[in-house]
């Protein structure tokens, strides 16, 4: 079991409500668990909750047996690494540099990294594929590109859970594949593989379990084929949607009548 | 453009800007109202420093040795110092603001140091009490906004700046103010002067003065500089990757604005150095504060000391090195922003 929440329940502050309200699942290792939920529903807040940035929380969040609120930023970053959504820096680094950044915790306080660290780092290159990219800007490549080198950082960080907060945002059809199979393949290693996802197919389809949020709670949570029906997407999005099984696999489609 | 062996040409380039300042610094020496040789410069200090003896018999007469010994090894030392200092402080608060616009008296470092200033002349103070004044005010004023930023509600970097540009204009309007009830014959013309920045009569306590806080910060920059990367990229990031990033931010600001103050309280206003020497050095070998924070310490001080150089021989009357730095600093800067390179 990686990450275990509890009852976990969190407020902006007085007046804003709980953004997330006794919420409670699990992520195992070797899995990938899939959050949906409409915008707003707090996968953000979710996510900052586990990685120590939104201060202090009601419930329990607990990742390899530790709790989480008593662990050190240094700790946390060994216990797991976070994916933010691709973005374009202030400053340009190489995509060498970008990943290295992934070993700080390894590297003493008022040190710069090492021959070790640079191992680290062009191994998690290698594993995404993109070791022949080390040398080039990370601001100069595409979107799918730089999803790479966040998750080859997130690699080189050495920890065993992965958070991935919407990691095909603003990718085209070819990148959300190689991104979501890459996920897969890491999770078939032992990685514990947490993402968010706008797209309810990409949990159907990559996800050994499905976490659905709404107004801060969960709303289902279990295995995609399971638990993922015409129901729960029209309770998640208002929406119609048909689920139909084909040869090839389980398919979303919008309205009530495409069938 | 970038080869496969970028890092060691990059690595390679620090040597080079090494070599050059040495080179530099050493015609600097020969620069001045008397001639002194190059050889003689260099062989005047070497002997100094017990490198070279100067028996049999010496080579220069003892008013080319206390030209360079007394005059131009202080002001020279000065120049590089300060060059290096403001330069590391651009870099720095560059990267903990994520703002590539950044320069050091961001946080109203220079204006604070100016209220100190023209308020010691004001009262008649000694040359040493006016640095020491200049160079409290100018802490006080970024500890003043630490500590608004704290009080304050929302992001705390944006309130940092935001802290810092009130407190500069507070402290701008004290200037103003002081120089209007200031005597007009002698008072008024040094407010003016000091607040143009000078390198002019630096003693060798001056050199030995600004060390210490110098190379306190200097120190602290270089040794937080690959972490420094990490703030960059922004504080939730940072921590996610293991990094006290408040912490980091605290330490680095204190250690630049310890090196600011130096350099201002000892030269007065030096402005652009800050802001365009770090995009130099960015140009010269990328982001990576691992390089960029040596590169632009060393480009800093090659860079105010050739200015200083212009400053003090171009004209019988000396230019004040701040509007030097002005009209070099922004047509390069202008330069900088029409020619952003070209994608690969």
């Amino acid at each position: 079991m990686s990450i275990s929440i509890t009852a976990l329940t969190y407020s902006y502050g007085l007046g804003f409500g709980n953004a997330l309200d006794k919420l409670s699942f699990t992520a195992d290792d070797a899995e990938v668990t899939a959050i949906l939920g409409p915008n707003g529903a707090g996968k953000t807040t979710l996510f900052r909750c586990i990685l120590g940035l939104n201060g202090s929380y009601g419930g329990k969040i607990d990742i390899d047996g530790k709790s989480a609120a008593s662990l050190s930023a240094k700790e946390l970053a060994g216990l797991c690494a976070y994916i933010p959504q691709s973005y374009r820096g202030v400053f340009d680094y190489t995509v060498e540099e970008m990943t290295l950044m992934g070993t700080t915790g390894s590297v003493q306080p008022l040190s710069s990294p090492k021959a070790n660290e640079l191992k680290a780092a062009r191994m998690a290159l290698e594993r995404c594929g993109i070791a022949h990219l080390g040398q080039r800007s990370f601001m100069r490549l595409s979107g799918g590109e730089r999803q790479l080198v966040l998750i080859a950082r997130a690699i080189a960080q050495r920890s065993r859970t992965l958070i991935m907060d919407e990691p095909t945002a603003n990718l085209d059809f070819g990148n959300q594949t190689m991104v979501m199979e890459l996920c897969r393949s890491l999770a078939r290693e032992g990685y514990a593989i947490l993402l968010s996802t706008h797209n309810p197919m990409h949990a159907l389809w990559y996800a050994d379990k499905a976490v659905a949020i709404k107004n801060g709670s969960a709303i289902a949570c279990g295995s995609p084929d399971e638990v993922m029906d015409e129901q729960l997407i029209r309770a998640l999005y208002s929406v119609e949607a048909s689920i139909v099984q084909t040869e090839k696999g389980t398919a979303i489609f919008p309205g009530r009548d495409n069938v | 453009m970038l080869s496969a062996n970028g890092k060691g040409t990059k690595t390679a380039v620090i040597w080079l800007l090494a070599a050059f300042l040495i080179v530099a610094f050493a015609v600097s020496l020969t620069m001045g109202r008397l001639n002194v040789p190059i050889a003689e410069a260099v062989k005047i200090l070497l002997s100094r420093i017990g490198l070279y003896s100067s028996a049999p018999q010496r080579t220069w007469s003892d008013q080319m040795e206390k030209a360079v010994i007394n005059i131009r090894l202080p002001r020279i030392t000065l120049a590089c110092m300060i060059g290096c200092c403001l330069s590391a402080a651009g870099a720095a608060y560059q990267g903990v603001f994520r703002n590539p616009m950044a320069s050091p008296d961001i946080l109203g470092a220079s204006s604070g140091a100016a209220f100190g200033a023209a308020l010691a002349i004001l009262m008649g103070a000694s040359s040493g009490m006016i640095t020491l004044s200049a160079f409290i005010f100018s802490m006080l004023t970024v500890l003043l906004a630490m500590l608004i930023a704290k009080r304050a509600r929302g992001d705390g970097v944006v309130n940092l700046i935001l802290a810092g540009i009130m407190l500069s204009s507070l402290f701008s309007a004290g200037t103003s103010y002081i120089k209007l009830a200031a005597d007009p014959s002698n008072q008024l013309p040094a407010i003016t002067y000091w607040l143009m920045g000078s390198l002019s009569g630096t003693r060798h306590n001056t050199v030995y003065m600004a060390a210490i806080p110098m190379l306190a910060g200097c120190v602290t920059l270089i040794l937080s500089r690959w972490r420094l990367n990490l703030l960059t990229l922004g504080d939730d990031e940072a921590r996610s990757m293991g990094v006290n990033a408040a912490l980091l931010r605290a330490v680095v600001i204190a250690a630049s604005t310890l090196i600011t103050a130096a350099s201002i309280a000892s030269a007065g206003m030096i402005g652009w150095v800050g802001l365009v020497v770090p995009h130099m050095a960015r140009k010269l070998v990328g982001s990576d504060y691992r390089r960029l924070m040596g590169a632009s310490m060393l480009l800093g001080a090659s860079f105010l000391l050739i200015v200083d150089d212009v400053s003090r021989n171009l004209t019988a009357a000396e230019i004040p090195i701040g509007i030097l730095t002005a009209f070099v600093g922004a047509p390069f800067f202008i330069y900088l922003l029409c020619s952003r390179r070209k994608p690969v």
